[in-house]
């Protein structure tokens, strides 16, 4: 492959990067492309996919630790094809290296009729569930897949909701009804057959029972369900199934403009409240190219801290009372709702306030917003004092979690862990340290680490956590700068208004911008932060429309929980709860 | 018609007084919990929420009692009575005040574990008998818990016994006018709070009924009045136990003369309560392999040590 005549837009180390896999495989590759995010994307032939992924894995000169993200894209209503090779359905392999700081994007396109393309489950143990769900949405075959089901969908689903040509509302469709017929049918799948989850009845001494924890169950935080196989209260092995709670974040991404869609994006972490904002916004920013002024940049890491903090409050909470300490949860409650009554007083919302815009903010900040928020600061520091002699130092709670559920960084990184989980196992890596965006490089703070990787551990990074959020918030608070809230650019989504009022065209823009919203030339773009619950990351595709062509929302949750059967078998049920608790997911961010 | 030990008047009256207090322990408890978790707990039904015990057993008495097609009937039906009346037949011998209590029985303390022992049937049949695999974790759990706890439980008693040199409990209480059994005892009184707690599966020791874990264990099946039986069988329990723990460890009724007997025995026992729900809102809970090793492994040597002290101690003032 000849190199692109334009030259990349990408930093330097990717630029060798690319030189050198462009001077290895030259056959493999077919072109090479990079948008406005700066990270480099490899078109590759199907037959080379594995050669380049073994490379880059093992012996490229920048070392890929983590398999990122696989998706793929319906490209057969693109208009704009920005230079990339025909291609019906594209399959996208996200890598990150955290050795270099830096990410590769690989594609191999695959025509309609032959909708199959190699697994690379023997080389990331994690494609598993990206491979499943690619085939669930998009139907395309991974060859040599161990295991190619549904795993959002329901087994009986008819289609690939995320093909162009899958209705995306009810309306589309035909009127539901339920025949006798079918309810059988769908019963009859529903029914629970150890084999498909790949476990025996028995084995040489006992007979195992299969426990069915969930989609409905005190400790599974949400609808979850793992089938567990049970030898006396041994687990032999844990499959956790998930899928109750999507909602099809991703089809509705392509129905609503890049303004309207900010609300959705609050309930995929649903307890990230605006945090989920962030990327989004983020990335849409980039390709619109907005710069946001300070300001903005300050108010959203600090309403992005009050939600870490909330977040890991409830994670805090809700982790004691599964180890049977019942009263933790309601002190830490009681200290969310201060943390939410400041969100409130701000956002005028709690959970979901859907506040950050795209160039800003939707409102400055009120009159008088940093007297709680001291106050906060001040109250906090002697309750975490009190939750460690409570929860962190009780002999029991140790007893129970410690070296419960515990990997590697290897582990870790093989199976896409990222957040406190990646960190509990003593690998210092915070997205707002490594790769600083919204301006994280201007604070001061620490990244905590531990040492076992077990559910103690990852408990204990969470709670460090919450005092470095308050460090962040202080830092905020004090030097928060004057200045606009939204950024003056034509792209904001509201624009300002002031202007409006005096000629016309300023006039139309407002109104364009607030009833279409803006058209933003066709480009493409990934967003990552560090979320409350690990790297959550907008992979956005814009055929230069209103809206987005395809929306791909990387979870972390989604990631996390496939390693469970991993880190639990072996161990009893009692276990299972306090592995599950240590990992702080939302089910609404694993299934978007 | 007197009031005296046995007399129909005293039973009634005891019968009537100890289930009303294991109901209104339900009002106590969530009331003491909204105390110590920085919220408020039932206060709308009536003056404090006090009527919500009753708006509780309307509830409870009108719920549908439903007995799942796929359980053993008779033996689903039979689980919940059977720690209500084991429970109840054990306050038989409890020995509230002078003259204040049911039968004076000289085999008291062996009575007691008996009926314990007879309690840990309802739990495991109604675990068995529900056909529902947390159920059966539950009861199985239940079973290996009470039983061994039970040994514990017995032999930690014993110093006392052998102190006072009878199984009466109302003897037990008069040999401690000179001191509290507590003080010479309190080795055995830790091992039997704690065994107490297990016996009556309240948390941190509620792994049958582990909600966190098994839903809500062996009772996960069961509604309306079998529920609540097993519901206030709980409570009696507690009661139960805090009042074993007044007779046997803190002088029974004694106390100044300032206060009637029946009072000291009742602000005694009170006490023991609050600190079961204090407990319950205090620690986590322990894995059950954990609560079993911790059992054999620590309090069951703890217990025959303090047995073999106390007998050594006797022996030596005896030959004194």
């Amino acid at each position: 492959m000849e190199v692109a005549d334009t030259v990349l837009d990408v930093d330097p180390i990717s630029a060798n990067l690319v030189d050198e896999l462009n001077l290895r495989f030259d056959e493999e590759i077919v072109g090479i492309l990079a948008y406005c995010d700066g990270i480099p994307v490899l078109w590759l032939q199907r037959d080379g996919l594995k050669a380049v992924l073994h490379y880059l894995r093992s012996s490229a000169s920048v070392h890929f630790e983590m398999l990122f993200d696989i998706t793929a894209i319906d490209e057969r209503a693109r208009v704009n094809s920005l230079g990339q090779p025909t291609s019906d359905f594209t399959v996208t392999y996200h890598l990150m290296s955290f050795s270099s700081h830096c990410d590769i994007r690989l594609k191999v396109a695959l025509s309609l009729n032959d909708l199959n393309i190699p697994s690379i489950t023997d080389l990331w143990p994690n494609a598993n569930w990206y491979e499943r769900e690619c085939w669930d949405m998009f139907g395309i075959s991974f060859l040599g897949h161990p295991n190619l089901t549904r795993i959002m969908l329901p087994p009986t689903w008819q289609g690939h909701p995320l093909r162009k040509d899958h209705p995306a509302r009810a309306t589309e469709m035909e009127p539901y009804s339920l025949s006798q017929e079918r309810q059988d049918h769908e019963q009859e799948a529903l029914r629970f057959k150890p084999e498909q989850w790949g476990m025996t009845r028995e084995s040489k001494n006992s007979e195992f029972m299969f426990l069915n924890l969930g989609p409905n169950h005190p400790s599974v935080h949400g609808v979850f369900r793992i089938a567990l196989q049970l030898d006396g209260e041994i687990l032999v092995d844990a499959v956790p199934d998930i899928g109750y709670h999507h909602r099809g974040a991703e089809k509705m991404a392509e129905r609503q403009t890049w303004h309207t869609y900010i609300p959705y994006t609050d309930r995929i972490d649903y307890l990230g409240g605006v945090m989920n904002n962030l990327p989004y916004v983020m990335a849409v920013e980039k390709m619109a190219g907005i710069k946001v002024p300070e300001r903005v940049k300050v108010i959203r890491v600090m309403l992005c801290e009050m939600f870490r903090i909330a977040s890991h409050l409830l994670f805090y909470g809700t982790f004691a009372q599964d180890v049977g300490q019942l009263s933790p949860v309601f002190y830490m409650f009681v200290d969310r709702e201060r943390v939410f009554n400041i969100i409130e007083s701000i956002c005028g919302a709690r959970m979901h306030p859907g506040w950050f815009r795209i160039g800003g903010v939707a409102q400055d900040l009120p009159k008088g917003w940093d007297k709680a928020i001291r106050e906060l600061l001040d109250f906090m520091p002697a309750r975490l004092q009190d939750y460690d002699s409570m929860v962190m130092n009780n002999g029991i709670l140790k007893r129970r979690t410690q070296g419960v559920g515990a990997y590697t960084t290897k582990d870790a990184l093989d199976w896409g862990v990222t957040g406190a989980g990646l960190r509990a196992t003593g690998f210092e890596y915070d997205l707002r340290k490594a790769r600083p965006y919204s301006g994280y490089d201007n604070f001061e703070f620490e990244v905590p680490i531990a040492a076992n990787g077990d559910s103690y551990d990852r408990c204990a990074v969470r709670v460090e956590e919450i005092r470095q959020s308050l460090r962040i918030i202080r830092q905020c608070v004090d030097n928060m700068p004057e200045g606009p809230y939204k950024a003056s650019h034509a792209a904001t989504t509201p624009p300002l208004k002031e202007k409006s009022k005096l000629d016309i065209e300023t006039l139309i823009n407002h109104f364009l911008s607030v009833s279409w919203g803006p058209v933003i030339a066709a480009n493409e773009v990934t967003m990552t932060i560090e979320a409350t619950k690990g790297l959550n990351s907008y992979y956005l595709v814009n055929d230069g429309n209103t809206g987005s062509y395809r929306t791909r929302i990387r979870t972390p949750s989604f990631a996390h929980l496939q390693m469970i059967p991993e880190i639990s078998r072996g161990f009893m049920v009692p276990d299972l709860i306090a592995i599950i608790a240590s990992i702080d997911f939302v089910m609404a961010d694993v299934d978007r | 018609m007197s009031f005296e030990v046995g007399s129909a008047l005293s039973i009634g009256a005891i019968l009537f007084t100890v289930i009303i207090v294991a109901a209104m322990l339900i009002w106590v408890e969530r009331r003491l919990l909204g105390l110590w978790q920085e919220r408020l707990g039932p206060n709308r039904v009536g003056p404090f929420g006090l009527l919500q015990v009753v708006a509780d057993m309307i509830k409870i008495f009108t719920k549908e009692d439903w007995v799942p097609p796929f359980a053993d009937k008779f033996s689903f039906i039979l689980a919940p009575p059977i720690i209500m009346v084991v429970i109840l037949l054990s306050f038989s011998v409890i020995p509230f005040a002078p003259g204040v209590g049911v039968i004076d029985s000289d085999i008291g303390v062996l009575f007691v574990l008996a009926m314990a022992s007879l309690g840990a049937y309802s739990v495991m049949l109604g675990g068995l008998s529900s056909n529902n695999k947390y159920a059966l974790l539950g009861s199985l759990r239940a079973a290996a818990q009470m039983v061994s706890y039970e040994v514990f439980m017995g032999i930690s008693l014993l110093g006392v016994v052998a102190l006072a040199g009878s199984f009466n409990l109302r003897e037990i209480v008069l040999s401690q006018s000179d001191g509290w059994f507590i003080i010479p005892q309190f080795v055995g009184f830790v091992i039997f709070l704690i065994a107490g707690i297990a016996e009556s599966h309240r948390l941190p020791f509620d792994i049958p009924e582990a909600e966190q874990e098994i839903v809500a264990g062996y009772h996960t099946e069961y509604s309306g009045m079998k529920f609540g039986m097993f519901f206030v069988g709980e409570y009696l329990g507690v009661v139960l136990v805090s009042s074993l723990m007044v007779v046997l460890f803190f002088g029974g009724w004694l106390g100044p003369a300032f206060l009637p007997p029946i009072v000291w025995f009742v602000l005694k026992a009170s006490f023991f309560i609050a600190f079961f729900v204090l407990l319950r809102a205090a620690i986590p809970r322990p894995r059950y392999d954990q609560l079993m090793n911790y059992g054999w492994l620590f309090l069951l040597p703890l217990s025959l040590l303090n047995l073999v002290l106390t007998g050594a101690y006797i022996l030596w003032q005896e030959g004194l």
